[in-house]
């Protein structure tokens, strides 16, 4: 009833802020829809568009699509290192010169790894250039702390 | 083995329930043609994996939780880190699943399919701790080969199952078995069919405690594809890889099990302290058992800023392999003075315990809260790394979270 009343008595502004309302919205949520659907799937998909497009693409000296640092030898380990495993087995480990050899043997006498060849040599120096060893100590300091204001 | 050529069903029953959702035309997928999502899978969704779950490797999966994902009493699937060493088995069909136990110190070899299993023993639920050997090895120095494993390769489900001593009483053993080794349905990274990724195994008392499940559910639901369905053997307190996954056989040895990965340095420590970066000879390296104490502060999570003047709630879980926690306490002062936390009696032997405290600060500044167990033979946690040993295993230095009252 006393909404009939008022629509009765406010016909015309109501229907100018109806209309109003009605375009306001269709923007509002033109924009919402635009946020929603554009800018995060743009931002997500661009690497693994990239990387759909070229696979073999180098960004910021990082082969996008294994992860490794490009450098001399990098073609090498992955041709022999990640037919079995993933490159980040390699990004993760820090290894000397005899480190990696005595790994690389322990894969030829038990993981099936074949004999690398004149590769081997290549294979070593790329590893122990790309990710040298570095000192670490009894304890660090505590890195990459992520801020926040905490209410308990 | 399929006249038609097509997936069976139980087969796709399997692969609907690792993606997630029915493959609606599944019915029409030829046999060996692998979907789009198994060969490029989004490996979070598929094995239902938190977003904030860190991925060290995807090839084999390698997934470790960060502390404060580990705040449930009750670790669920989600937050539950992940250590294959080979490629998770393609057909895994709980219906047609058996296991073999067999050996050189059993009267007799007997196979049991795993409906057997269930109708024939008595159901058994512990909550048991699994932590990887190697959580912890990316502060070795100098480093340790391997996943970088950080602090969240540990974890305390709800196990439910038959009791291995159940089964190998009902098989008969002979008098000289020492060891038990499971064998697995994993596939080797190089694809190798003759070759067995992982084949770890335990002395028969460990074998024979109660809490050794031959388990098929985790959390009151079938154990995920990830964490070994559907038949897992689960020995809590040791390392984790004595816990073998996708479960097909038991061999009962009369010597120490002798399958890959329990040959050295797999999950062995140098029998006597070493310097860092000692070269150590496979007869000095002897096998881990039971894991050290160790706790981790699940809450809050490092980084948080304080508004001086207001205490913080602090808790998180302390296991101590084999043996119970004593005592937990922590420290705001990198150790100069320690105050006791509120510790819980775990729900069973070998699973974890929880502590929590109430923490004033002096003043304003930058913190870092220590937290240090003891066990029940009044071993402690250490404040620096222990000992140092080729493949960086059982650091079970005190966990530390930063925090700022501002």
């Amino acid at each position: 009833m006393k909404n009939q009343q008022f629509k009765k008595r406010n016909t015309r502004p109501y229907s100018s802020i109806m209309l109003l309302s009605a375009i306001v919205i269709t923007a509002l949520l033109g924009i919402v829809t635009y946020l929603m659907m554009e800018t995060p799937e743009e931002t997500e998909s661009t690497v693994s568009t990239e990387i759909a497009t070229d696979p073999e693409r180098i960004e910021d000296g990082i082969h996008l699509r294994t992860g490794l640092k490009a450098g001399e030898g990098m073609d090498a380990v992955i041709r022999h290192c990640t037919p079995c495993h993933s490159a980040k087995l390699v990004i993760q480990n820090r290894m000397d010169a005899a480190g990696w050899e005595s790994t690389i043997h322990w894969m030829q006498e038990t993981q099936n790894l074949w004999d690398l060849g004149d590769d081997q040599e290549v294979v070593i120096q790329y590893l122990t250039r790309e990710y040298p060893v570095s000192t670490k100590g009894r304890r660090q300091v505590l890195k990459d702390i992520e801020w926040y204001s905490l209410e308990q | 083995m399929n006249r038609r050529g097509f997936l069976s069903r139980t087969t796709l029953a399997a692969l609907s329930a690792a993606i997630g959702a029915e493959v609606f035309y599944g019915a029409e997928i030829p046999s060996g043609y692998q979907l789009i999502i198994e060969q490029d899978p989004d490996l979070f969704s598929l094995y239902h994996k938190d977003r904030d779950m860190v991925l060290l490797n995807d090839r084999p999966i390698n997934i470790e939780a960060k502390a404060h994902l580990l705040d449930d009493h009750v670790t669920p699937e989600q937050f539950m880190f992940v250590r294959n060493n080979g490629k998770v088995p393609g057909e895994l069909d709980a219906g047609s699943w058996s296991l073999l136990i067999n050996g050189e110190s059993v009267r007799q070899a007997r196979s049991f399919t795993l409906e057997e299993l269930k109708e024939q023993f008595t159901h058994h639920t512990y909550h048991l701790t699994l932590e990887c050997g190697g959580n912890g090895r990316s502060e070795f120095d100098p480093p340790a080969k391997g996943n970088q494993w950080t602090v969240g390769a540990v974890s305390c489900a709800k196990w439910t199952g038959v009791r291995l001593r159940d089964v190998l009483r009902e098989v008969g053993l002979k008098e000289d078995a020492v060891y038990i080794g499971y064998h697995a349905a994993d596939i080797h990274l190089s694809g190798d069919p003759r070759k067995e990724v992982i084949s770890r195994g335990i002395p028969i008392a460990k074998a024979l405690q109660q809490e050794t499940l031959l388990a098929f559910e985790m959390n009151g639901k079938p154990i995920p594809i990830i964490h070994g369905f559907p038949l897992r053997l689960v020995a809590g307190g040791w390392p984790a890889s004595v816990s073998g996954k996708w479960l097909k056989g038991i061999s009962v040895r009369n010597k120490v099990h002798d399958g890959p990965k329990m040959e050295s340095p797999s999950y062995r420590v140098p029998c006597r302290p070493v310097a860092p970066g000692t070269e150590v000879s496979a007869e000095d390296m002897c096998i881990i058992e039971s894991m050290p104490i160790k706790s981790l502060i699940t809450n809050p999570r490092s980084g948080a800023i304080l508004e001086a003047g207001k205490n913080l709630r602090i808790k998180g879980h302390a296991w101590a392999g084999e043996l119970e926690v004593d005592k937990v306490s922590y420290s705001i002062d990198f150790g100069a003075t320690w105050q006791d936390c509120t510790l819980d009696k775990p729900l069973n032997r070998l699973g974890w315990q929880q502590f929590k405290a109430i923490v004033d600060f002096p003043g304003k500044g930058y913190f870092e809260i220590w937290a240090r167990a003891t066990d029940s033979r009044g071993i402690s946690q250490p404040m620096v790394l222990p000992g140092w040993n080729p493949k960086g295993y059982l650091n079970n230095a005190c966990h530390r979270i930063a925090v700022k009252v501002a």
